[in-house]
């Protein structure tokens, strides 16, 4: 590539938020240029597993033309465990998997892979395999970024380089990662057939199921796993804080065994077996308060998806490619407006900053501002797990010399478990997610 | 499955330039070594005679967990170059 080289727009990442971004700016009629890393886009990419469309509702219905996506979601399923005890809830019902609340399974892979091919036919030029080193800074501003010894210049740059994001460091915004701010996902991909997967999730074809489980396979570090349903495979995995994971010592539990753990519960081995495992993947997952988020822009520069902090942890669910789409539509929009005055490299990133802030994304991150502080009780991801599992026992059980009365089995039970000061100062809390 | 056996799934294409470098001054007097716990791939270990430890980067899923987690800050990680590392099919 020619030293000499400027574009409108470069884009870091080929993801949800910087192929949103591509898309948008390319055709707006701006030269746009996205660099990823992967040998094509998707390839660096892992996620658990679902997309909600219903905070994307208001982007146009030709964004969504032949996307590649899994299942609708009509199922949801809570399970909590406690041994090889597991006690569920579970919701069935089609208003799940209707427009507007839709949610759909979906593979990082193939989704981005589209994504990409969305952008370029946009007017995006979309390079694969190319390793963004820098950010080029004068006076403050960002003006372009390094390849290796290639300098391109571009009047805005877009830091959408996920999770671990360098350049936004790079540029004076955001420090190092740091474990409090951050999860791990671990991940297989199992195969099965589609008839299997309908039959023991109770599904129609087409339709999908969801499930979150909490309780022993995290050894009381905050986080919890997940099984997704796609055409033709299971997503099967487990978020940990990091910070707790490494405070948990040198007798701590190694990250692989808590996936396996979790597939051992024989809940969960039962949905599983027979299927053959063909990926194994990790990724981090930004897990903070909105307070504690980078920077989204200075001169420049704007930052979007993953790199600006965008997931949301409602505690049953963790919501992060919604916001990623979003939020790189919003800084699309605004470098395409901004690049009709004189100074887009400083009218984008107020731009932008207005744009988040009338959208679903900053609402929603306000929202659970402090929603990380509620789910870092790790008595949420041990005890409460096992006083369930507990009084569901008591209850369903009938032993030799009689029940008694069963009120009075169950309010012991509760008692010791939840009706406490430390129950009750959890409740209290729990209305900050 | 083990952990090896996993790995053996992904599609990798490696780069001879690693992109994990440790600083072996700091490992020595590290009794936390929260990277082998914590590598999801089980690419850490100490060789317990040399007091050397050790990182495979051939089987890096490229989470970045280590140089988050290494307080110490004996982890020098570059994502590697482009094209190169793992490779995810479904991801």
């Amino acid at each position: 590539m020619a030293a000499s080289d400027r574009f409108d727009v470069v884009v870091v990442g080929g993801g949800p938020a910087g192929l949103s971004c591509a898309r948008e700016t390319a055709a707006a009629g701006l030269s746009t240029a996205l660099f990823e890393r992967g040998e094509e886009c998707g390839a660096k990419n892992v996620s658990g597993g679902r997309l909600y469309l219903g905070p994307l509702a208001d982007l146009p219905a030709g964004f969504w033309k032949d996307v590649p996506l899994e299942r609708r979601v009509v199922r949801e399923t809570l399970t909590l465990v406690s041994g090889a005890a597991t006690a569920s809830i579970d919701l069935r019902s089609p208003r799940l998997g209707e427009a507007p609340v839709e949610s759909r399974t979906v593979l990082r892979a193939r989704f981005d892979r589209w994504l990409a091919g969305r952008a370029v036919e946009a007017g995006a030029m979309v390079v694969p395999g190319a390793r963004v080193d820098g950010v080029l800074l004068r006076d403050g501003r960002v003006i372009g970024v390094r390849l290796g010894a290639d300098e391109i210049e571009a009047a805005v740059v877009v830091a959408a380089d996920g999770a671990l994001s360098r350049i936004a460091p790079a540029a004076g915004i955001g420090g190092p990662p740091r474990p409090d701010r951050l999860a791990i996902g671990v991940k297989e991909i199992v195969a099965l057939d589609p008839g299997r997967i309908e039959d023991r999730f109770g599904l129609e074809p087409g339709e999908g199921a969801a499930r979150l489980v909490i309780g022993d396979p995290t050894r009381g570090i905050p986080g919890g796993g997940f099984l997704y349903t796609n055409r033709d495979s299971i997503s099967v995995g487990v978020v940990a804080k990091l910070d707790a994971l490494g405070a948990a010592g040198p007798g701590g539990p190694e990250t692989h065994a808590l996936l396996e753990a979790l597939r051992a519960v024989p809940e969960v081995a039962r949905l599983l077996a027979g299927g053959e495992t063909t990926e194994y993947s990790a990724h981090l997952v930004p897990e903070l308060s909105v307070d504690d988020a980078p920077r989204r822009g200075m001169p420049g520069l704007l930052v979007a998806g993953d790199a600006a902090g965008f997931v949301v942890n409602h505690g049953f669910t963790v919501r992060g490619m919604d916001l990623a789409i979003a939020s790189g539509v919003i800084a699309g929009r605004a470098i395409a407006r901004a690049a009709s005055g004189g100074d887009p490299a400083t009218a984008a990133p107020a731009l932008y900053e207005r744009g988040l802030e009338e959208s679903f994304v900053m609402r929603d991150m306000e929202a659970a501002r402090r929603s990380i502080g509620f789910l870092s009780r790790d008595r949420l991801y041990s005890h409460y797990p096992r006083a369930v599992c507990a009084l569901l026992e008591d209850m369903f059980s009938f032993g030799p010399g009689g029940k008694g009365k069963t009120g009075t089995a169950l309010w012991k039970s509760a008692r010791t478990g939840f009706i406490n000061l430390r129950g009750l100062a959890d409740l209290w809390a729990m209305r900050r997610i | 499955m083990r952990l090896d056996e996993k790995l053996a799934l992904d599609a990798f294409r490696q780069d001879e330039e690693a992109h994990i470098r440790l600083a072996q001054e700091i490992c020595a007097g590290c009794a936390d070594r929260v990277c082998v716990r914590a590598c999801p791939a089980g690419l850490y270990s100490m060789v317990e005679e040399t007091g050397e430890m050790r990182v495979e980067c051939s089987g890096c899923l490229e989470c970045g967990s280590c140089i988050t987690l290494c307080a110490r800050g004996a982890v020098e990680w570059n994502h590697p170059r482009g094209g190169f590392g793992v490779r995810y099919r479904h991801g």
